[in-house]
């Protein structure tokens, strides 16, 4: 039988395990770990919340000036088509 | 047939926003301006995001973004829905990026930072907070940490705890940047993620896993911090 993870192994494998690319003897060891250690289902939690604030950031619009270039851009490309 | 009363003429800034992409690419082939400007809208600043990931001022950044309409709008008719409208843009865009990167005499593509990056000897979580070993249950956390999801999602999704975020992503190191803005902000695939950086699928995901580790840090830090405050 394999051994068992450490909580200082598993951190290392969140990334796997979320993208579901842990082999299955090594996915196999990690869920059994999380069924007794409580810590490190807290710490696969916040990586999961961590990717959800990522997530939820949102880009400033682009600056006017930008904006209405493009908007030229759009025209000249508009009114040159026959 | 009732007249209709002016005020309820369609509001073209209303119907725009409901469109979907589809509907928007359609629209734009007619040389509808408006469409133009919702799309423009909806992904520009992360375009210029992603853009500035490549090239070194964000003048140099604005200018691959007006390309990349130019070259999006070059193109709008032979777009033929395979990919979603986000994917192709953002390939015209990483390429047109890729190809004035090269042109600002950028040292080092992706590839080859990359190789510095995996390389590197990093640890996800500090050794202090496991028990050391020689210890019993050595490699064990010596205390747990704390639940992000027993905050408050007004707390965990504040414009304070975005500000923490953002600042931990962009004093990471140029590919772990790169990943975590195409995968986590941006919402693109490994598999896309890959081919825009040049990175095999396991390099992806180990500079991934430093990216978030490190921004996870980042978080409980400033979470530990309000709390106490």
């Amino acid at each position: 039988m394999a051994s068992e993870l450490s909580c200082r192994e598993l951190v290392e494998l969140v990334t796997e395990y979320v993208e579901g690319t842990l082999p299955g003897d090594e996915l196999e060891r990690f869920e059994q770990h999380l069924v007794y250690c409580g810590p490190c289902a807290t710490h696969v939690e916040q990586m999961r919340e961590t990717i959800r604030v990522t997530g939820s950031l949102r880009e400033a619009d682009l600056d006017a000036a930008v904006a209405d270039g493009l908007l030229e851009a759009f025209r000249g490309w508009r009114d040159g088509r026959s | 047939m009732l007249a209709m009363p002016e005020i309820e003429a369609p509001l073209p800034e209303e119907s725009v926003a409901s469109r979907d992409d589809a509907a928007l690419v359609a629209a734009l082939r007619t040389g509808d301006e408006a469409a133009f400007t919702e799309l423009v809208g909806r992904y520009g600043g992360l375009m210029l995001r992603v853009a500035r990931l490549y090239v070194p001022t964000r003048a140099v950044a604005e200018e691959v973004v007006q390309e990349t309409w130019l070259g999006v709008l070059r193109g709008i008719g032979r777009f033929e829905g395979r990919s979603s409208l986000k994917t192709w843009l953002f390939r015209i865009l990483t390429n047109t990026a890729q190809t004035r990167a090269a042109r600002e005499g950028r040292s080092l593509p992706f590839s080859a930072l990359a190789q510095r990056e995996v390389g590197a000897d990093e640890v996800s979580v500090d050794p202090d907070r496991f028990i050391p070993q020689g210890e019993r249950w050595a490699g064990y956390w010596a205390s747990s940490p704390r639940r992000f999801d027993d905050l408050p999602e007004s707390r965990l999704m504040s414009a304070e705890t975005f500000a923490a975020a953002k600042q931990a992503i962009d004093g990471l190191p140029a590919v772990q940047r790169a990943v975590i803005t195409m995968r986590d902000i941006a919402g693109f695939d490994s598999e896309d993620v890959c081919d825009a950086l040049g990175l095999s699928a396991g390099n992806q995901r180990v500079l991934l896993h430093r990216a978030r580790s490190k921004v996870r840090v980042a978080l409980e830090r400033h979470l530990d911090e309000e709390g106490a405050a």
